[in-house]
């Protein structure tokens, strides 16, 4: 009987596509919104992903996340080293200097200024140069989107020229950092050198990064930093979380995505699942013929969980290969790049169109177990 | 006449039917009491709203009777569990509507080849049958014609096909030839008493349409929930 089902969801080739093509573009809007919405909560913490050396992060107690922070003193460097299971400790300083090219282009940018002995946090995805050549002087490293926004139509070279804060820096390396919060041009140097392309202040440590000593976790790290200096200690983990975390509560990103996502959740429930209701509904007659011939109610309602799980896994697919296409294509425009399909997202809209599938089959079901086979003669 | 003709298919004694109840109470048979031998065209006429489709329906067991007793092909109906009502129906009963009924998408062949499907038929035997069974009815160059395809009459022979393919012993026919015009409701009724009337098979057919009456065999004259009066038809007062 499975052919038979299978034939009745087909045999009418427009409801048929319809019924495909509602699931599929309900799958579409579905996995594309979560998805750049979950990406772009994920690029909130992109430098600290990025920082691929660090386990610990120690900052001032009134710094809630990457963007905005409150300066430590110097001293507590040597405190943090202090802290039993601390396997090393560096400084990490994060600014946001104007970087200006010698024709007049200029853009805020996100300057990294990394331990100038161990150069930890240093990119590691490197598409021209090197991170070692850091040590140079007035040498920065910058990112491939900072370097097209700066110097549109113009080849990737090193050696080029820069000006921060009246110091004249030379692109020792182009990397290929992930694209931040907002599309700032993202610059690494050491952290003397850092300092003065920003303008003095009396304190301008950003962040401590510390690594644990083997048997020690991160988790229990933190908690004892945070314990012996008072400072606020995070796992990597946990500060990615509390940026996300900030964004969420403190902007109009998720209202805004939120209601978008529940706009193609409710028209795709509702376009999707009404579409399959009437589809069975104007199919009443056949069931009735069927139901007449002698097929049973446990068949009948298993060719409607057929017709409906075909329908929903087609539409899915559909849809999740159109989202697919969508991300492929503007993974390579450097605006978007890093925003790709989560199998997150696309197992949640999974979970959405089994859900929008079963309603719609139990609805129909009902109309099939309750239809009078005698109205066949009618 | 075979010895099975002489015994009786379908037999209603006291049958009563209602729908509703109180003020909307309404009672479709009031003791109807009709038989259908085996081998036999039995037609039941009656005007409209007179209970014929509601007999029918009780005979074949899609609708429960509210009064009196049963038997089709000697079992009592009202006995079975409605699973094995299913079963029986699925096994003994064939229908033939006055709308066909045929599923759309479906060729003429895999129309016909339903009833197999739904006994647990391969696909390709199932087919196989249907299209042998079309070919005995004149329908060998139309097997993958889609209904919308078919002509009003050349449809109700697929219907008829169905009806016959998985060789019932009861058919039940509603207003067959009610949709056609005369040549084609002639056409119907000839296939329908060349090809289901059987010694071990018996056919009910509703209809009003006073054209068709010398294909019956016996003639069950339904009013207002009642068997009237029966007749013996034309075929078989020539047999006598």
């Amino acid at each position: 009987m499975n052919f038979v089902a299978l034939r009745m969801l087909t045999g009418d080739r427009s409801k048929y596509f319809g019924l495909v093509f509602a699931i599929a573009f309900c799958t579409f809007l579905l996995e594309n919104q979560t998805s750049i919405f979950a990406n772009i909560m994920r690029r909130t913490a992109s430098q600290i992903l990025d920082v691929t050396d660090a386990e610990v992060w120690v900052m001032d107690p009134k710094t809630e996340y990457w963007d905005q922070t409150k300066a430590l003193k110097d001293t507590d460097l040597t405190r943090v080293r202090g802290v039993p299971g601390v396997a090393w400790a560096v400084r990490l300083f994060k600014g946001n200097p104007v970087a200006k090219t010698l024709n007049g282009k200029f853009a805020v940018s996100l300057l990294i200024g990394l331990d100038d002995a161990t150069l930890s946090g240093a990119p590691r995805k490197m598409l021209r140069g090197s991170w070692q050549q850091l040590r140079e002087p007035d040498s920065v490293v910058l990112d491939q989107a900072g370097y097209v926004l700066l110097f549109p139509g113009e080849p990737l070279e090193l050696g080029r020229t820069l000006e921060m804060n009246d110091h004249r820096v030379t692109v020792v390396g182009i990397s290929d950092a992930s694209a931040p919060f907002l599309s700032v041009p993202v610059m690494h140097t050491r952290y003397s050198e850092a300092v003065n392309f920003l303008g003095r202040e009396r304190t301008q440590l950003s962040f401590i990064i510390a690594r644990p000593l083997p048997g020690t976790t991160p988790d229990e790290l933190a908690a004892r930093i945070a314990g012996a200096t008072a400072l606020r200690a995070r796992t990597t983990q946990q500060f990615i979380w509390d940026c996300i975390r900030y964004y969420l509560k403190n902007t109009g990103i998720p209202v805004n995505f939120g209601i978008t996502i529940l706009v193609a959740l409710v028209v795709g429930t509702v376009v999707a699942g009404q579409t399959f209701y009437l589809f069975t509904v104007e199919n009443l007659k056949q069931f009735g013929t069927l139901k007449a011939m002698g097929v049973t109610n446990p068949r009948l309602v298993g060719m409607i969980l057929l017709q409906a799980a075909s329908v929903a896994a087609l539409g899915f697919a559909l849809g999740t290969g159109m989202a697919a296409t969508f991300f492929e294509i503007t993974l390579r425009n450097l605006a978007t790049r890093g925003i790709v399909l989560m199998w997150q997202c696309a197992a949640l809209t999974g979970a959405c169109i089994l859900f929008v599938a079963v309603v719609a089959s139990v609805l129909s079901i009902r109309r099939v177990l309750v239809l009078e086979p005698a109205e066949v003669f009618r | 006449m075979t010895p099975a003709a002489d015994t009786a298919a379908v037999s209603c004694r006291d049958v009563q039917k209602h729908f509703g109840e109180g003020e909307t109470r309404v009672q479709a048979l009031r003791g109807v009491e009709f038989v259908a031998r085996f081998g036999e065209l039995s037609f039941l006429v009656g005007p409209s709203g007179c209970g014929k489709t509601t007999l029918i329906s009780v005979i074949a067991g899609l609708l429960d009777r509210t009064g009196g007793e049963l038997s089709v092909l000697g079992v009592e109906i009202d006995g079975l569990t409605p699973g094995e009502r299913v079963l029986f129906r699925r096994k003994n009963v064939g229908f033939l509507f006055q709308q066909y009924n045929l599923l759309p998408a479906f060729t003429a062949a895999e129309n016909v080849a339903v009833p197999l499907l739904i006994g647990g038929i391969l696909r390709k035997e199932a087919l196989e049958r249907a299209r042998s069974l079309l070919a005995r009815l004149g329908l060998s160059q139309r097997t993958e014609a889609l209904p919308s395809q078919l002509s009003g009459g050349q449809q109700q022979r697929v219907a008829l096909a169905r009806a016959l393919v998985h060789e019932p012993r009861l058919v039940i026919c509603d207003e067959p030839t009610a949709a056609l015009d005369h040549a084609s409701g002639e056409a119907v009724m000839d296939l329908l008493a060349g090809n289901a009337v059987h010694p071990d098979r018996a056919v009910i057919v509703v209809t009003h349409d006073t054209r068709v009456f010398h294909y019956a065999q016996s003639i069950a004259h339904m009013d207002d929930g009642r068997i009237a009066k029966v007749t013996r038809g034309q075929l078989t007062e020539a047999r006598a």
